[in-house]
């Protein structure tokens, strides 16, 4: 029987890679953003110690306003440059996607009343937040992935209607994935509080210039970290509303609630691997590792 | 600020507003709606053609920026784009021709008045559907060159007009005869489930009926009418993705502020449960002339006042 192995918190600023420098993306840094990198240099290293089979990940920047879509193409090989930093992230990836899981989760979601599609078209350019959500989890790509988009009721209906489909479609994620052999980690791509900066320095890894963007934002996002933190997971479900709305979080995208969901909403302790803010966003590192069969 | 008219040699010739969404581009022929909004894009390709621009200048919604507002300045940008919602209506194969000399042009007008301002000219840069089906439809064999400029997610009024002015001060600086083009629908919100392309209609009665009274207005002419409805149109019949309906702030600016137009609505359509239409104005004295607005102008962006810092 297939299980989930692990689940991260896995934001997706391009600053990361750009500031590892990778052979796969072109421009180059100086340094910056250690603490959020050194922290996914540690969930790395846990994560080795698990065998898993293949990534699921949940990206906020595949937006489909219309359901819940997965990568259904075997193979994908191109360039992704950021829409938005493009100075930073300009990324030649080359990735296998687990299709058969895929279709599983897509049905599994369908069978629970969600709006799904399978993506097919080989033309398609897989999006950069799960592009550096899997790299900088495994950077050398050694998995399959499955990409799920981010169907973005939050901005149509509100944050309760989101909450409901994505504790749905975790629900559902993890009945496919039981349903098959495959042993997998789970990835939430997204930031905490989520407001930028405007402005970038000339030299974008000065980290002089790098802090939270308010004071406000800050305190949203360590409430957040002490509640996962401590297994308090379930009041984090209750008060996204509030959380997404006054942290003008990326939890709108329904990732972290979809983790949650899927991982069954876990009172153990999340592993806390790294905070640090990215052009004044919020973001942490952090991964749950549930209790084995055995160990239950 | 004086209108220009269709005469004049330089400035906004004509401005025009489409939809982003690729429907009328990929499928036209599955809805007869589709079909009308298809058949007023090539109108309106055959009516820049007529005028003979220089140039083109691309708004769109579609393109969101962080980092101030971003303009496409790779000569020749060439791609194989995919819609990450409605991919399976096929590919897009481009290429177009920007102006890189005025986007630097552009990048430095917007700087003088104080905004944050990038050129971007990257291989493989993900130029946004919308800019893709306007260009595709509008200016099919590149006859014209172009520019696209983003739609910060967080600006609001007096950035996006001050951004609008910046335009018009390069298209002027430069004597260029251009033709503006705001890429984006009316009512924005899309069916959230799949639909039989014949079942299309706009989502509800209130976005219809609010989609025909900014096109009543924008058919009059009255486009710094509309520019300072904005922010109620925003209320009334737009999905909150980002802060505020820009784009009449935009194309107002670029277009001198008033409502001395000669508008036509060429089409009026759903697509997949939005509000889309295409609009032309073109600069005439015979307006309705200035009305009393009630929201100040803004000549420099001083910047976030970070209220809530």
């Amino acid at each position: 029987m297939g299980r989930i192995v692990y689940g991260a918190l896995a934001p997706h600023p391009p600053h990361l890679v750009y500031a590892e420098n990778p052979p796969q993306n072109e421009p180059r840094a100086e340094c910056g953003w250690e603490t959020l990198r050194w922290g996914y240099e540690r969930m790395r290293r846990d994560l080795a110690d698990i065998e898993y089979d293949a990534i699921v990940v949940l990206s906020p920047h595949w937006q489909t306003y219309v359901g819940t879509h997965f990568l259904g193409v075997p193979h994908f090989k191109s360039l992704s440059v950021d829409p938005i930093f493009p100075n930073l992230f300009r990324y030649r990836y080359e990735l296998d996607v687990d299709v058969p899981l895929a279709e599983a989760m897509c049905a599994e979601a369908s069978k629970a009343g969600l709006v799904t599609k399978m993506m097919r078209n080989p033309d398609f350019r897989v999006d950069y937040g799960t592009i550096v959500s899997c790299h900088l989890t495994d950077p050398a790509w050694r998995k399959p992935i499955v990409s799920i988009s981010s169907q973005r009721s939050t901005a149509f209906y509100s944050v309760e209607v989101m909450q409901e489909q994505m504790i749905a479609l975790g629900h559902a994620t993890r009945r496919a994935i039981e349903a098959t052999d495959r042993r997998v980690v789970l990835l939430a791509s997204e930031s905490l509080s989520h407001r930028h900066f405007v402005n970038e320095g000339p030299m974008p890894e000065d980290m002089s210039r790098e802090h939270i963007t308010n004071h406000h934002q800050y305190l949203w996002d360590m409430r957040l970290i002490e509640q996962l933190r401590s297994g308090r997971t379930r009041e984090v479900v209750e008060q996204m509303p509030e959380f997404t709305e006054q942290a003008v979080s990326e939890s709108d995208s329904g990732a972290l609630t979809w983790l949650l969901a899927a991982l069954d909403f876990p009172s153990y302790p999340a592993e806390l691997y790294g905070y640090g803010t990215v052009i004044g966003t919020g973001n942490a590192v952090m991964g749950w590792a549930p209790p084995t069969p055995k160990e239950a | 600020m004086d209108a220009v008219t269709e005469e004049q040699q330089t400035g906004v010739v004509l401005g025009v507003l489409v939809p982003g969404i690729p429907h009328p581009l990929l499928c036209p022929e599955q809805n007869a709606g589709w079909t009308r909004l298809r058949q007023a894009f090539d109108a309106v390709r055959d009516r820049i053609r007529e005028l003979q621009p220089d140039l083109l200048v691309v708004y769109s919604t579609m393109w969101t920026s962080i980092i101030g507002h971003q303009i496409q300045a790779d000569p020749e940008p060439t791609w194989v784009h995919v819609d990450e919602l409605f991919h399976d209506l096929g590919s897009i194969p481009y290429t177009f021709r920007i102006d890189a000399p005025f986007a630097h042009a552009l990048k430095a007008s917007m700087e003088a008045r104080g905004l944050a301002a990038r050129t971007v000219a990257y291989e493989g840069f993900p130029i946004d559907t919308g800019s893709v089906v306007a260009l595709k439809l509008l200016n099919p064999d590149n006859a014209v060159p172009a520019v696209i400029v983003s739609s910060n997610m967080y600006s609001d009024r007096a950035e996006t007009l001050v951004v609008g002015k910046a335009c018009r001060d390069a298209i002027d600086a430069g004597k260029r005869r251009a033709v503006v083009v705001v890429v984006g629908t009316l009512s924005n919100r899309l069916f959230t489930d799949w639909i039989d392309p014949e079942d299309d209609h706009v989502h509800s009665a209130k976005d219809d009926e609010w989609n025909r009274k900014i096109l009543e207005f924008l058919g009059q002419g009255r486009l710094e009418d509309t520019a300072q409805l904005s922010r109620e149109i925003q209320r009334q019949v737009r999905i909150p993705k980002v802060v505020s309906f820009k784009p009449m702030w935009w194309w107002s600016a670029v277009m001198g502020q008033h409502n001395r137009y000669k508008g036509e609505v060429l089409a009026y359509e759903a697509l997949f449960g939005t509000g889309s239409a295409v609009v032309t104005l073109t600069p005439d004295e015979s307006g309705v002339g200035e009305k009393e607005f009630d929201e100040d102008d803004v000549e420099r962006f001083r910047g976030d006042r970070n209220v809530i810092a």
